[in-house]
């Protein structure tokens, strides 16, 4: 950790102007590709959003028309208002619902894994190769293994000795996504919280005990507060990335049912179809969707983000000595 | 490792209730077991699925008896084209990855070393591209690549928008290992006679190759299980990614079922045993990069 603070001090002696076009060649390549795949699509969805494709004839001059025209906020207001607006309010609602609940449910897992991994000491390596597992399969596999799981003669009827009909429609699909997104993410929350778990001193516990901590006491007043960066983070990582949600439904449910659409899907069945100003309007009406809810966590839950970035200097030591030594993850 | 793991003295001095060191290990080992189970049972189920006979497709039995790689064959079988969906899955995860390292080294090298203004700006930019949803990009991305371009069918039409999320995660997890290095050594290498170039070359290259290479492995995986990108882009058989081809299956299994899960499960298989196999070598690694990068 010494080296770490030093190496930090020294580099911010070098804060001088040569290292600041030094720092602004060797960034701006990757500004300019990011600038290109994303800010430029995000104005140019803004742009789209505005304008329909023309269809046929103009009425008063009779000349076939081509390209798009423009019509102002109308893709939105057909969007909150139109004939549409009841399939956009369900695909929000799924968005939302899946949001919260899958993310309750796999952060509640995904501690308790953590709980139980950062105990033990015996299969560690195993337990730790296994719930990389569902990390490392592609969504759209995993969504076809629990479609599978989910067939009408398959495995969950068997087991349960049921005759649910779970991937049709309905609130069984939409248990079958809450399951099947559980069973790839919980894990990966676990390793997160795990990892800052790890960073907790083991004197605070000492402390704790000398002054009477039960372990239920240890558990919320110590581990869950202390580790409670770490899990913000992985909690915010995973709300933004379940209500862009997209592969899981689509293949394990379906295009086009109520119970599972979600705004991805809106927006994605529309630009399949070369209506590319409601697609932009859906994908922007998303994409706000999605900043105002990372601004109020970060607001209100205080997640520190960049910090999260920055403050890797301090605890990466441990963590490299951790990776390059078996013994010393076990210990 | 939390209480069990405190010198024996410290523990009888202790006032609260301690259960018995045998029955917490006993617990843990319990829990342990249970995520195991928990983490391989759906995938164990895919494998088993696979090399069933395609009419025992329906069977529940949890091991596959007799034995078959009927599945495998249907889907290596003549005009599936599923050698060719991986060929594409390769081409466009690992220039997703070649293009993301190169240009991110640089990016990280800066962020992680040097001291300069808007670097907070740099690193808050970085992080917010990486939380935006990909059907915000996409949608006029696919209208510029169909009425412009025409990209529609092609490779670059998947690997640049796949940039937009594979170049932060990169960044994130080169800058975090960059901070690592002990950048010390490089002096003291200098000290005793180096070259600025040789230092480089002979300290600090060797020792940011494991970071390099591990978030090589994280990016390609990410790059390789892409679905939306590559559904969105493509509307011929001929370039579709391995995981758009899977889901777009449809009956050669030869069993007469509406919908070819054996054949299916069979294919997942062959696109994750790659996975499971890099993640089983390197797993040590690929955590320590997740959990200092803390992005998926």
């Amino acid at each position: 950790m010494s080296t770490g603070t030093a190496v930090a001090k020294r580099v911010t002696r070098r804060h001088d102007e040569g290292a600041g076009r030094l720092a602004a060649i060797l960034v701006s390549p990757t500004m300019a590709v990011l600038g290109l795949v994303v800010l430029y699509p995000i104005i140019a969805a803004l742009y789209t959003s505005l304008y329909q494709k023309n269809n046929g004839v103009n009425p008063k001059t009779g000349i076939v028309e081509q390209g798009d025209k423009f019509v102002g906020l109308q893709n939105y207001t057909a969007i909150f208002s139109g004939d549409t607006a009841s399939t956009f309010w369900t695909a929000f609602g799924n968005t939302s619902f899946f949001t919260v609940v899958n993310v309750v449910i796999e952060t509640a897992v995904g501690v308790a894994m953590a709980l139980v991994m950062h105990r033990a000491f015996r299969g560690r390596g195993v337990v730790r190769a296994s719930i990389l597992v569902p990390w490392a399969i592609p969504t759209a596999v995993s969504a076809l293994l629990w479609r599978w799981i989910f067939q009408p003669q398959g495995a969950a009827n068997a087991l349960f000795n049921s005759q649910v009909l779970w991937t049709a429609d309905g609130t069984p699909a939409k248990v079958a996504v809450i399951i099947a997104d559980t069973w790839k993410t919980a894990p990966f929350i676990g390793l997160l919280v795990l990892a800052g778990l790890q960073t907790i001193p083991n004197e605070v516990y000492e402390a704790a005990k000398v002054d009477g901590a039960t372990g239920w006491t240890q558990l919320f007043r110590i581990t869950l507060p202390l580790a409670k960066p770490a899990l913000l983070v992985a909690v915010l990582f995973r709300i933004l990335d379940t209500l862009r949600i997209f592969d899981l439904p689509y293949v394990l449910v379906g295009p086009h049912k109520d119970s599972v659409n979600t705004l991805s899907m809106l927006a994605f069945d529309e630009a399949n179809n070369i209506r590319y100003g409601p697609a932009a309007a859906y994908s922007t009406v998303l994409f706000i969707y999605v900043a105002v809810v990372a601004f109020l966590f970060v607001k209100i839950l205080g997640a520190d983000v960049i910090g999260a970035a920055r403050s890797q200097r301090k605890a990466a030591p441990k963590r490299n000595r951790a990776a390059g030594k078996p013994e010393a993850v076990a210990a | 490792m939390t209480t069990t793991a405190l010198p024996a003295a410290a523990a009888t001095e202790t006032v609260a209730p301690v259960k018995p060191k045998r029955q917490r290990t006993v617990g843990a080992n319990i829990g342990i077991a249970l995520i195991v189970v928990y983490c391989l049972i759906p995938f164990y189920w895919m494998v088993v699925s696979a090399f069933r006979r395609p009419e025992d497709q329906f069977s529940n039995l949890p091991v596959p008896w007799p034995i078959s790689f009927r599945n495998f064959l249907g889907v290596f079988g003549q005009g599936v084209g599923f050698g060719r969906s991986l060929l594409n899955s390769l081409v466009v995860a690992g220039v997703t990855t070649l293009l993301t390292l190169i240009i991110g080294t640089f990016a990280s090298y800066a962020l992680a070393r040097l001291e300069f203004r808007f670097k907070n700006a740099v690193l808050a930019v970085i992080i917010a591209t990486s939380m935006f949803p990909v059907i915000s990009l996409i949608v006029p991305l696919l209208k510029l690549f169909t009425n412009n371009l025409h990209w529609i069918n092609t490779y670059q039409a998947m690997i640049l928008p796949s940039l937009s999320f594979a170049l932060p995660l990169a960044v994130f997890n080169l800058t975090a290992f960059f901070r690592q290095l002990p950048f010390d050594l490089e002096q003291a290498a200098m000290v005793d006679g180096c070259t600025p170039g040789q230092a480089f070359r002979k300290i600090i290259i060797p020792l940011a190759a494991p970071g390099v290479f591990t978030t090589a492995i994280i990016t390609f995986i990410a790059a390789w299980n892409e679905f939306l990108i590559a559904l969105s882009m493509v509307n011929q058989k001929q370039m579709q990614t391995a995981t758009v081809a899977i889901s777009k299956f449809t009956g050669v299994s030869g069993s007469g079922f509406d919908q070819p899960f054996g054949t299916q499960m069979a294919a997942g298989v062959v696109v994750t045993i790659p996975l499971v196999v890099a993640v089983l070598v390197f797993q040590r690694r690929i955590i320590a990069g997740l959990t200092t990068g803390g992005v998926k």
